[in-house]
């Protein structure tokens, strides 16, 4: 398998009126082809400033991508003129699916227009073929009735068909990678099952690499192979599923798993919460961005940032505490 | 614990909103049936746990409940105060007696008002406390038992993170004193660390006070932290209805099974290795809700009978209560 995208010492920031926000600061991933990746964080964490740095999508200004490298099958993004990336990448190559397909939807569009406009800018197709395609694209997701569905407005739709619709929407040109940021936040679980099971027979039938955006660590476990946690702008840890879920080695990975009530589980005590709440951006980081919050803090923790260092096959961490000993490692 | 008499008893309570048509001469075109028949009781320092999916009437039966909205049918007793034919000085005691935390800590405080006034404002509606001096003084102790400053008395909403917010809305209920409180989603706007100090914060006032929940959620997994029985609803009306292990360990009814069975589990072996019921379609409109059992034309065991008589609801075991013809 070969590597897809491969993101280098990415840093984001926002000049804003109150000062600059430190959004981005420093991450490196990389993705395989076909591989399903989650992102996991909190709100702010930016897992998705991340993404959307990645494939520009952000205003210059405000935003600013200070320092970087985002080669994706080759070419460096981050470096690509805009025109390029918007019509060679964006929606061709990487398609992204958001959180709230309300919004992300034109409401005085049809859905049927909104599928053909993607494929008449990136393929050319004449109005007959794309009606057919978009057609054939919303029976793929799952909607009843397609061709009867083309020409319907958003508002007609219930919360998880639209969502389906942004799916097709994405798949149109089919992308070698999509994007989705957190795609089933805004559902109910039982429409949530729906389009995670949607999002995998998919992902299996086209050989689509996936990053999975989401701040909901069930909903990771069923479906990503490798996983990174994001706090305050910096990758935490990152690990096979397995190896987060048994062995998580970060500190704040371990307060997250512990502070999740189980559906599975009988209750045996409290729920351990994380005292404090997450930094405020505004503020340029120094140490490590949790140890104000951690249990296992010490003074080097609040001075130096520790980067991201392997502890095992595929899992690296950004800690200078080993958690099961306490001690310095 | 049994031999408790609850403290709220709601039954079959009722709430139908009108559909209209026309601007000036509105007229009555049909029903949202937004909560069709709902029956139970909550013994007091106990939690009972309402979930459903959005729409399925969670939050309209919060505020029925309460006397924020008039019910159309049914009666609910709190504290032994008949909800719908309180009178005004009853009504005043409810209001002091039952409380509500809301879910989006952004919306549901004045922007303009100070901490203070915001957490002070029931003791002055019901002038519980005579002097402003002892209002004051008031407020800062609540302020303390939620975990805040007293310090931050003369700042605004703005100035807080969301989960302080939310323990503004939690100090103010606790202002009056009260035995009830309705807590609609109150985490469901919160970070996952966030959401566990608030949940363990109300907790421990349950604990302190001997106060009684109404806990109104769609996170399965946090109600079965929390609640100690717990309710399912779908679309207006009961589903099922048992102690928490009995409804998350044996549930009957196939939507109760089904809406288990979709909730992600955060742990990948336990996750690959667990059965999946995922239903198909959405929930219907409550405007004219499916005939019979309204859950019948998503569900796997539906026969005829499901879609000609409304199930009725039976105790099938102590305390487990469902709504299905094939249970």
């Amino acid at each position: 398998m070969g590597r897809i995208l491969e993101v280098k010492d990415l840093v984001t920031r926002f000049h804003t009126a109150e000062g600059t926000v430190y959004a981005v600061n420093g991450v490196s991933f990389h993705l395989d082809e076909g591989e399903p990746l989650a992102v996991v964080g909190e709100s702010g964490c930016g897992k998705s400033v991340t993404m959307m740095s990645v494939l520009r999508l952000l205003p210059e200004p405000p935003a600013q991508i200070a320092s970087g490298t985002a080669f994706f099958k080759g070419r460096d993004l981050l470096k690509m003129s805009e025109e390029v990336i918007e019509h060679d990448v964006r929606g061709r190559e990487i398609a992204m699916v958001f959180q709230d397909p309300m919004t992300s939807l034109n409401p005085v569009l049809t859905i049927g227009y909104q599928i053909e406009e993607s494929l008449k800018a990136h393929l050319d197709l004449e109005d007959e073929p794309a009606r057919e395609r978009a057609a054939d694209l919303l029976a793929q997701v799952g909607i009843p009735e397609s061709p009867k569905r083309l020409a319907a407005y958003p508002h007609q739709f219930s919360g998880g068909m639209r969502q389906r619709a942004m799916i097709a929407m994405a798949l149109a040109c089919e992308p070698s990678l999509l994007i989705a940021d957190e795609p089933t936040t805004a559902l109910d679980v039982t429409i949530q099952a729906q389009i995670v099971e949607l999002m995998l027979e998919l992902r299996q039938r086209r050989k689509l690499s996936l990053i999975w955006i989401t701040h909901d660590l069930g909903v990771v476990a069923g479906l990503a192979e490798r996983v990174l946690v994001m706090y305050a702008g910096y990758i935490v840890e990152e690990a096979t599923v397995d190896d987060l879920y048994d062995r998580p080695q970060h500190p704040y990975t371990l307060a997250l798993l512990a502070a999740l009530p189980r559906v599975d589980r009988r209750r045996n005590q409290r729920l351990k919460s994380i005292p404090g709440a997450p930094p405020n951006l505004l503020v340029q980081p120094h140490g490590c961005p949790f140890a104000p919050r951690c249990e296992f803090a010490i003074s080097r923790c609040r001075t130096e940032n520790p980067g991201l260092t392997d502890v095992g096959p595929n899992h690296r961490i950004a800690c200078w505490i080993d958690v099961r000993t306490r001690k310095q490692r | 614990m049994k031999s408790q008499p609850p403290i709220v008893i709601v039954d079959n309570l009722k709430k139908h909103f009108p559909v209209t048509q026309g601007i000036v001469f509105q007229k009555t075109v049909g029903q949202v049936r937004a909560v069709d028949g709902l029956s139970f009781s909550i013994v007091q320092g106990r939690t009972l746990g309402l979930v459903g999916e959005s729409g399925c009437g969670k939050t309209t039966a919060g505020r029925t409940l309460l006397g924020l909205y008039p019910a159309t049918a049914g009666r609910v007793l709190i504290d032994g105060i008949d909800v719908q034919h309180a009178t005004r000085n009853k009504l005043m005691l409810l209001r002091r007696t039952a409380q509500m935390i809301f879910q989006d800590p952004f919306a549901s405080l004045n922007p303009r008002w100070t901490v203070g006034s915001i957490v002070g404002e029931p003791l002055r509606i019901h002038r519980l406390l005579a002097t402003r001096q002892e209002r004051v003084d008031r407020v800062k102790e609540l302020l303390g038992l939620v975990g805040l400053s007293p310090q931050q008395i003369n700042r605004f909403p703005h100035e807080f993170s969301g989960g302080q917010r939310q323990r503004i809305g939690v100090a103010r209920a606790l202002a009056s004193s009260p035995k009830f409180i309705v807590c609609d989603e109150p985490i469901s706007a919160l970070d996952v660390s966030i959401q566990a100090q608030v949940v363990n914060l109300l907790e421990d006032l349950q604990d302190r006070f001997g106060l009684t929940y109404l806990f109104i959620a769609h996170d399965l997994s946090m109600v079965r932290h929390v609640c100690d029985q717990v309710a399912v609803m779908y679309l207006g009306a009961m589903a099922e209805l048992a102690d928490r292990n009995e409804l998350y360990e044996h549930p009957l009814h196939p939507y109760t099974q089904a809406l288990l069975s979709s909730v992600p589990v955060p742990d990948p072996k336990k996750d690959r290795a667990r059965h999946r019921t995922v239903l198909g379609g959405d929930v219907p409109s409550p405007i004219n809700p499916p005939s019979g059992c309204r859950f019948h034309p998503r569900c796997p065991l539906a026969g005829e009978i499901c879609s000609q008589e409304i199930p009725a609801w039976r105790e099938i075991s102590t305390g487990h209560w469902v709504a299905c013809h094939k249970v």
